[in-house]
């Protein structure tokens, strides 16, 4: 139990920690790094609290794709980065005043909200209890499989419709580059393509015009 | 101590709070902008997480993972969408993004 305390206050102090260095980081590519960082540690919240599935995919998905993503934007734009950060002085405040009074509602809310009496009873789908409890994974594709398929499927057709998306917006015909037409390919007969040249003798054929 | 529902909240709600304070420090950069974005939906997801825990219903977990979904969807498009506005302007400031047009 003490170690489950440690081990919560150490996540939950990086993850700010490097939340903190992503929005003030001076160099883009720290503010990605610290991301990295910030997600680790939310994953190592989420296998405190016995979500290990969600855990990895945040890991998989998180580091391995969405902040690669980044770091790969944040290294190919040549942006002058300090040119940008010129009204960050400027921007402070407002942005201090904002954060604060979120923050003060976020806890006058929890400091008055209870979790209602009855909520005990009326579980969608209860965390599995008894003598062999499966594991989390399973429990969560049991779930996932039977009641939420059809949501599976729209986020399944979500993340295909991002990716044709972010190709279609990406791609670029550049001009001058010597592509494969298949059509022109299987268009052109022999009188286009072949030509009999006459070769006089001790000349070649080039400079005759082919 | 025992680490219950109110401690993970506390640390959701400090996260989402430092991921709206970026969008108003970054202001011009929409790179961090993005990431302050990132940052909001990890703490929406921990909020998730915790009820689920907290309340034992694995709904909870469930969408938690369609919002993790939506959040990679999310950065794809986006970042494709600022690639193809620095090719545009050479920029990626976005205080004249009314501007873009055609």
């Amino acid at each position: 139990m003490i170690v489950q305390a440690i081990m919560f206050y150490v996540f939950a102090a990086v993850a700010i920690a490097a939340g903190v260095m992503v929005v003030s980081a001076r160099n883009p590519v720290h503010s990605v790094l610290f991301l990295i960082l910030a997600f680790f540690n939310g994953a190592g919240l989420f296998v405190l609290m016995g979500a290990e599935f969600l855990a990895m995919i945040l890991v998989i998905v998180y580091v391995g794709a969405v902040a690669v993503l980044f770091l790969f934007v944040v290294m190919m734009l040549d942006v002058d980065f300090a040119e940008l950060r010129s009204g960050f002085i400027r921007y402070l405040p407002v942005g201090a005043l904002v954060g604060f009074m979120l923050l003060a509602e976020l806890v006058l809310v929890f400091g008055s909200w209870v979790i209602a009496p009855g909520v005990a009873g009326v579980e969608a789908a209860p965390l599995p209890t008894g003598a062999i409890v499966p594991t989390n994974t399973r429990a969560l594709g049991d779930l996932l499989y039977t009641r939420y398929v059809f949501a599976f499927q729209v986020s399944g057709v979500i993340l295909l419709v991002a990716m044709i998306g972010a190709i279609v917006l990406t791609l670029r015909h550049r001009v001058g580059t010597r592509r494969q037409s298949i059509p022109a390919q299987l268009a052109r007969t022999r009188t286009q393509s072949v030509a009999v040249v006459k070769v006089p003798v001790g000349s070649g054929v080039s400079g005759r015009g082919n | 101590m025992a680490i219950g529902l109110a401690h993970y909240l506390t640390v959701a709600a400090i996260l989402f709070t430092l991921g709206i304070f970026g969008i108003f420090l970054n202001r011009k950069n929409v790179i961090i902008i993005l990431m302050s974005v990132e940052l909001m939906l990890l703490a929406v997801n921990i909020n998730f997480v915790a009820f689920s825990v907290a309340l034992h219903d694995l709904v909870g977990q469930v969408f938690a993972m369609f919002v993790l979904t939506v959040a990679a969807a999310e950065a794809a498009i986006g970042l494709a969408i600022l690639v193809v506005y620095f090719r545009n302007r050479g920029t990626i400031e976005v205080e004249d993004v009314n501007m873009m047009r055609g």
